[in-house]
């Protein structure tokens, strides 16, 4: 009987350790992230782009890897959208078959698990096929691929989530298909397609493999579509590898800022889904 | 919609076509045994022998899930089947914020801390290390992989319906009795699959693996010693030689090497989390 008793009590002890190692191993990542950034963040690191003599540890800052990461990642994050959400529309049951909707969701989940260093070699290809250099517009198209399946499929399991008899009412009022997709479903999956964008968003301005061939990296900030681009994770990754310390600063600075912007759009897709989901019907 | 349907389920196809494609000259050329069993990676004399880097990315990838799966199988069992609400609640934001993190982040933080930390554990058993190495890169692995076995085993053992632990508890079982005969054995494809889930994200892991990983194209002979994965070849060296022939051909077979083998274990995990979830 004791030895039962004990069992138990060894599991519990073990289990509330490994949690305890999970929680403590994150808390150390941010605060270690957060500590070494803070020191080395300034004003000037946050508006200025690379002066001369930058690599060597001369003036300037990674103004241009912060605004090149955000309009990557908003340009990926519309373009997911805009294809996303008809898929996502789609995959109700008055649109395809049982079994093209399973299939479409395996292969979603498929493109969800694809590591992101394959999207970036696959937009390579693209690009060179079709004879585009590294640029803003590669690194949004490798981007979009990686960022559509977690688009897509947050926004259809919302939807999924909609009762049947909110749709049959509109249809027993005489609305169509579309009609219903568009004002019903549309309105009640709102929540799911914000914490989508955001979840999307969050994943594509972190990833550094899809954009290393194909977004490029520079000193300025692009004036167009065809501009190479730099970014934030690739500013991380290239400073770090310096044995400047000055440049090895900047690399925490970029690391933090980084952090920073992915951590609000994390907490803020919580905080705004449950804004959002005052008109939903359950 | 169709349009965009249609786009959505051939993408993957098209990834693969292009990656095959591009890969065929140097399939034609030599023997696909010899392209993965050979250990000699020699660009400019025109030798791709693919081993050391297969060998690297299942040694790093197999140190992640021993030291990940145990830790993260406990966390989430006391999260579903003991934890309060709340712990639950702050749990699940804990997760989210592990996902969101993005490998450079890990990276970094493993050059900063885990590198250290293993040259020291080098030097305590005499095996002196740069700390960039095998164990450094299966450690990092094994916390970029935590979130998704944690969150996939919690949503397993969530729909593993009340009755079945109460059942055991009536007969007189103690609550991890309980957990470990019924509720484990029950659960047993599910969490399996999560554990799949989880090993296709650190084997196809690039940036924060290819930090601190050494990068040195040899089969690595201890835990301290430096190793290269396939998808770090991919991102050191893609884009540039192209002058050299077939180094272009090679490198994005390792790209194909890695979507097939991922792609096949992300299907057998989502089928079965498929047929888990229609019970």
């Amino acid at each position: 009987m004791n030895s039962r008793k004990f069992e138990e009590t060894l599991a519990k002890g073990f289990m509330l350790g490994s949690l305890i190692l999970v929680l403590g191993i994150l808390a150390a990542i941010v605060l270690v992230i957060v500590l070494r950034g803070a020191s080395s963040l300034s004003l000037s690191m946050l508006t200025e782009t690379p002066k001369g003599g930058y690599y060597l540890g001369q003036g300037g800052g990674i103004a241009n890897a912060i605004v090149g990461s955000l309009s990557l990642a908003f340009g990926a994050s519309f373009l997911s959208l805009l294809l996303g959400l008809p898929i996502a529309f789609a995959l109700q049951k008055e649109y395809l078959g049982r079994h093209l909707v399973r299939i479409t969701r395996l292969s979603l989940d498929i493109l969800w698990g694809t590591p992101s260093i394959v999207y970036g070699a696959f937009g390579f290809i693209v690009m060179v096929y079709f004879g585009l250099s590294a640029s803003l517009l590669g690194g949004i198209i490798a981007l979009t691929l990686l960022m559509l399946p977690i688009v897509t499929r947050s926004i259809e399991e919302v939807i999924r989530m909609i009762p049947t008899e909110l749709k049959e009412i509109s249809y027993s009022l005489g609305a169509t298909r579309i009609e219903t997709t568009l004002s019903v479903v549309l309105r009640q999956a709102l929540p799911g397609i914000v914490t989508g964008v955001l979840l999307a968003f969050g994943r594509g301005i972190g990833d550094a493999a899809s954009i290393l061939f194909t977004a490029g990296y520079t000193d300025y900030i692009p004036r167009s579509l065809f501009d190479p681009v730099a970014s934030l994770p690739l500013a991380v990754f290239f400073q770090v590898a310096t044995p400047i310390p000055e440049v090895q600063q900047r690399a925490y600075a970029s690391a933090l800022v980084l952090l920073v912007i992915v951590l609000i759009v994390s907490i803020g897709s919580r905080l705004l889904s449950r804004r959002y989901s005052r008109h939903i019907v359950r | 919609m169709y349009v965009a349907v249609v786009f959505a389920n051939s993408i993957i196809f098209l990834i693969f076509l292009g990656l095959f494609i591009q890969s065929k000259p140097i399939l034609v050329k030599k023997p696909i045994l010899e392209l993965l069993l050979s250990s000699s990676w020699h660009p400019m004399k025109g030798e791709f022998g693919f081993y050391p880097f297969i060998i690297g990315t299942l040694e790093v990838t197999a140190i992640a899930m021993v030291l990940a799966v145990p830790v993260c199988l406990l966390s989430a069992i006391y999260l579903i089947e003991y934890a309060h609400r709340r712990l639950r609640g702050l749990a699940h934001v804990v997760i989210d914020v592990m996902a969101a993190i993005p490998s450079v982040i890990y990276g970094l933080w493993g050059v900063i801390v885990i590198v250290p930390l293993v040259r020291t554990l080098g030097e305590m058993l005499d095996t002196p290390t740069t700390g960039y190495s095998l164990l450094s890169g299966g450690i990092i692995l094994a916390i970029m992989v935590s979130p998704i076995i944690i969150s996939v085993s919690m949503e397993v053992l969530r729909t593993i319906p009340l009755q079945a632990r109460e059942t055991a508890l009536a007969l007189g079982a103690t609550k991890w009795e309980a957990i470990k005969h019924v509720v484990l054995r029950s659960g047993l494809h599910g969490i399996l699959s999560a554990i799949v889930l989880g090993f296709t994200r650190a084997f196809g892991e690039t940036i924060a693996v290819l930090m601190i990983v050494g990068n040195v194209p040899v089969v690595p002979s201890s835990l301290f010693d430096p190793a290269y994965p396939l998808p770090a070849l991919l991102a050191n060296n893609y884009g540039e030689m192209m002058s050299i022939p077939l180094y272009n051909s090679a490198l994005l077979l390792s790209g194909l090497i890695l979507l097939l083998v991922v792609s096949a274990f992300n299907l057998t995990a989502h089928l079965t989390l498929l047929r888990f979830e229609r019970r």
